[in-house]
């Protein structure tokens, strides 16, 4: 199983266009939790995460990443984007293969086949193993890109608006598979769905301001997925909303 | 089943000119009957096809040369930043030399053999093609690269994995162009001074006044430049199936019939 650990990001600073959107930021990631940010578009959320990532190339980022085991968190994220990014010339399989396909060592081996495999019929697209990602709808190819950042086995997930392009149904069937898939990583999730937020994360954090804070973390009660209809969460939805509005709780 | 599509505008477009000769009652030396083109086609075909062969190697070995050169070009341009700052306008000055203008001096230095020829089609087509390559290179999707970077993927790896594949579509136009192309070059090539190839052959039919035996040559050719065309069209679809073709509408059936 994937082993987690904590992660620390310390003094983080994003200017865009010589323009600060926030500085000397921190933000914990503990062991195995979720932590969900929400914030309004341009805040600086999807930065942060890149920087994470070790890709913001856009704007300029600076920052400490503090691992628990006191090595570098580089190569050790898997980044899911609000596009799905599965390579079109590729089959379903290679897709979710494509970590081994990009690292050129004796090949892809039967066992990392096996597993490709596996978590495709986790996703529950187990027929489409041989499908070009241009036959599947996006709920699908969304879940592709589940089975592909899962089969990296990195011990942080970072996920960008995973769900936001879809419709509400498939969105609330995607967020189970990927808490029921998840349960074990850490998790860093940027997204604009309280609701979202609050079904599936350990924290949830809110990004904003001039320039721009964290606030204190929230801390949904119970196991993860929530319900929709659960009185807690629509509780905290309200008021996360009135948070985002800039309005007093 | 109805007959293809390139068979119903062949057919038209001759009926067209046999009218033209009836009802403006043009000599045969002028402009001689699509009958009359057929039958030279026919007892003169050792000759052409002795021709079209020489033009057709030519063809083939300038597209082979200018769509590797051009290749490389591109894959350098991407790779060497430096390099392009200092190649990119060096090759937009080479464009604005006609060509033609070059042929004589490649005459010159290469002597009246294919090579010239080959040397025509090539540079013909390097500039359409490099410039293709390195558009489709360059417009990989950032999403693509990023999403590589976090896989751990290399330099190298990104350019022959990620970035090549995604410019095969931008690749493909390049080479279509390149295919419609080089038989001008090839062509022009012949012109300027040769003893085989189709260029040759309708350069001295026509000067001997044998205008059947030079639309014969020019029917040739042009069905050398269809199939090479229709070929390399044939060879993009099948490299890129996942470029969407928005004249392929699944609804509309009727309209592809003639398309691959």
């Amino acid at each position: 199983m994937v082993n987690s650990l904590d992660i620390r990001l310390e003094n983080a600073s994003l200017s865009w266009r010589q323009h600060c959107v926030f500085s000397a930021l921190d933000l914990e990631l503990p062991a195995g939790k979720w932590t969900s940010i929400l914030g309004q578009s341009g805040v600086g959320k999807s930065s942060l995460l890149q920087l994470l990532c070790g890709i913001a190339d856009e704007a300029q980022v600076q920052g400490s990443i503090h691992c628990s085991d006191g090595k570098p968190l580089t190569g050790r994220v898997a980044w899911m984007a609000q596009d799905d990014l599965l390579l079109p010339w590729l089959s379903v399989l290679d897709n979710v293969l494509l970590e081994a396909r990009l690292n050129p060592r004796k090949g892809i081996s039967h066992a990392e086949r096996e597993r490709a495999r596996y978590l495709l019929a986790q996703v529950g697209l187990a027929d489409q193993a041989q499908s070009s990602p241009a036959q599947l709808s996006g709920g699908q190819r969304q879940r592709v890109a589940l089975a592909r950042t899962l089969f990296q086995e990195r011990p942080l997930v970072c996920m960008d608006e995973p769900f936001s392009a879809l419709d509400a149904i498939t969105r609330l069937k995607l967020q189970d598979l990927a808490a029921r898939l998840l349960a074990e990583c850490s998790v860093l999730m940027i997204t604009h769905d309280p609701l979202e937020a609050l079904r599936l994360s350990d924290r949830v954090l809110v990004l904003q301001g001039h320039p721009a804070r964290l606030s204190t973390a929230i801390e949904p009660p119970g196991p993860t997925p929530r319900q929709v209809t659960d009185s807690e969460v629509l509780r905290l939805q309200g008021r996360l909303l009135e948070l985002l509005r800039g309005e007093p709780s | 089943m109805t007959p293809p599509r390139p068979l119903l505008i062949a057919l038209g477009l001759t009926l067209l000119w046999q009218c033209i000769i009836w009802a403006t009652k043009t000599p045969p030396y002028i402009l001689p009957s699509p009958l009359r083109v057929l039958d030279t086609l026919a007892s003169q075909l050792p000759l052409l096809l002795h021709h079209g062969g020489v033009t057709l190697t030519e063809i083939l070995l300038g597209l082979i040369c200018g769509v590797l050169l051009g290749l490389s070009s591109a894959l350098i341009l991407i790779t060497w930043g430096g390099l392009r700052r200092w190649l990119l306008p060096v090759l937009v000055v080479s464009q604005s030399i006609p060509v033609f203008a070059l042929a004589p001096i490649l005459m010159l230095w290469l002597g009246y053999g294919m090579a010239s020829k080959v040397a025509m089609a090539t540079l013909i087509i390097y500039f359409p093609v490099t410039s293709a390559c390195f558009d489709g290179l360059r417009q990989t999707p950032t999403g693509y690269l990023k999403l590589a970077r976090t896989l751990g993927a290399s330099r190298l790896t990104l350019l022959l994995k990620i970035r090549l594949p995604a410019a095969l579509p931008a690749f493909g136009s390049g080479l279509r162009v390149a295919a419609a192309v080089a038989p001008i070059g090839a062509v022009v090539g012949e012109w300027v001074g040769s003893s085989t190839g189709l260029g040759y052959l309708m350069l001295n039919a026509n000067a001997r006044m044998q205008v059947d035996l030079m639309f014969a040559a020019l029917l040739m050719l042009a069905v050398i430049a269809i199939m090479l065309y229709f070929l390399i069209d044939r060879l993009v679809r099948h490299l890129t199936p996942w470029q969407a073709d928005t004249t392929l509408n699944p609804t509309n059936t009727d309209t592809d019939a003639g398309l691959g």
